[in-house]
């Protein structure tokens, strides 16, 4: 056969298509189900890791079923609008952050187990140099305190942004206020290697000055939001 | 199918280890440059970044070789393209089902294996003219070649740019508190291309045969 010819060309290059993009929808079919159950899996993880749960895998779906003891949605206002769980957990940061402040629907998950007490634990979701960052900030029950945080990222510089996931980079977080003596919101300011002292401040990470940035205006975002449900007595 | 020929003739035992040394494709080829940089700041990532180029590698070397007959010169390379990305993307979904924590720490890496030079350079240069097994080796050898050479620059950016190896602290405190301090410098890409250059040097002046007149 000529495998030079116009004909043969076109028809080869139509059959080729076709068989490769059945390959990959098949591929990608089959194995959508797994994918999924992996990003939930990782996520109650991470909720876990916001108060410094460890958990494999393996167990991290009975853990999370253990120790969230409620998840909430609350408006702006501070009011509680859902108190599903599956519901608040299937919330779309992304989406909810496009919205009006007024609009957005903000997910509170309560963590409870005897050792550690009640802590509330809060996503958040911004931009850091080459993508979204990410991550879950859990709260002492007076609702002023962090208690612990975990930061994650889609694409940021190993060994500069990317230490923001870092454990020694997470661990100060733990005491810190988000509200000053006065009662103001005043969320985490970025400084430069000096925040060990300061309760309203945390360090930037040397050489991801950018990521640091976009760690600040997140928390910045996020936690103002929820200022209102912070203050509001408790329930 | 009458000069059958041993799996690990002396020319197929070439295959593999040629591109380890006198025809290594990042230092003597000068191919695959670019993911030398972008994934060499840790160890981690430039060992799994390894593995997965050595599976699309081989594999689209033997697919590119088993239809190598069929295909029409003039999209050749197209098909070549599409056998990779094909191959690539299945990496990616297979990853992300079965080893999670894994493809995360990749992320982007894998999609950048599409645009690894080494790939079309070997598809191109060898397995559009020779049979699979043959091909299957050349791709293992490459893949292995363009390793061993991420491997090193990694280890010492690693080392020297955050004083950590495979994520653990191998440099002790004291050092830290005699007034040693990590190389910032090593962790960005420029680094990685001057540590590249440095074990071109040492390549070169072990074996004379390969400086150029």
């Amino acid at each position: 056969m000529n495998t030079q010819s116009n004909t043969y060309t076109f028809l080869y290059a139509a059959i080729m298509v076709v068989i490769v993009a059945a390959v990959l929808s098949f591929t990608s079919l089959s194995l959508k189900d797994r994918q999924n159950a992996n990003k939930e899996i990782e996520k109650k993880q991470n909720i876990l890791r916001a108060v410094n749960v460890a958990s494999t895998p393996e167990d991290a779906v009975e853990l999370y079923d253990k120790f969230i003891v409620e998840a909430i949605i609350v408006n702006s206002e501070g009011e509680v609008k859902s108190n599903d769980k599956s519901e608040t957990f299937k919330v779309d940061l992304k989406r909810e952050n496009k919205k009006e402040l007024t609009e957005r629907r903000l997910p509170v998950f309560v963590f409870k187990n005897e050792g550690i007490g009640e802590k509330l634990i809060i996503p958040v979701r911004g931009k850091g140099m080459w993508g979204p960052i990410w991550g879950f900030i859990s709260m002492e029950s007076d609702r002023k305190t962090i208690y612990g945080a975990i930061f994650d990222h889609k694409s940021e510089t190993p060994g500069l942004g990317a230490e923001i996931a870092n454990a020694d980079f997470l661990a100060p977080f733990k005491g810190k206020q988000i509200f000053n003596q006065a009662g103001m919101f005043t969320s985490l300011k970025l400084v430069k290697g000096t925040a060990s002292n300061n309760p309203h401040a945390f360090d930037a990470v040397s050489g991801g000055t950018v990521t640091s940035k976009g760690l600040e205006a997140m928390l910045q975002d996020n936690l103002s939001s929820y200022e209102k449900f912070f203050k509001s007595s408790k329930k | 199918m009458s000069d059958k020929e041993p799996l690990f003739s002396a020319k197929n035992r070439k295959l593999l280890t040629n591109p380890l040394g006198i025809d290594n494709p990042i230092t003597i080829q000068v191919l695959g440059i670019c993911s030398a940089l972008a994934v060499t700041a840790k160890l981690e990532p430039a060992i799994v970044l390894s593995i997965s180029v050595m599976a699309v590698l081989a594999l689209a070397n033997v697919i590119v070789s088993l239809i190598r007959n069929t295909i029409p010169s003039r999209i050749r390379i197209i098909v070549q393209l599409v056998i990779v990305a094909a191959l690539v993307i299945l990496v990616d979904q297979i990853l992300k089902a079965f080893a999670y924590d894994v493809s995360k720490q990749l992320s982007v890496f894998v999609g950048l294996i599409i645009t690894n030079c080494i790939i079309m350079g070997r598809l191109e240069a060898f397995a559009l003219g020779n049979r699979p097994w043959p091909a299957f080796l050349d791709g293992i050898g490459n893949a292995a070649g363009y390793g061993i050479i991420l491997v090193i620059v990694a280890f010492f950016r690693e080392l020297l740019g955050s004083g950590t190896l495979y994520g653990f602290p191998v440099i002790p405190q004291a050092f830290y508190d005699m007034g040693y301090e990590n190389n910032g410098l090593m962790i960005l890409p420029p680094m990685a291309l001057i540590t590249v250059g440095i074990i071109i040097w040492v390549q070169r002046s072990r074996d004379k045969s390969l400086i150029e007149s």
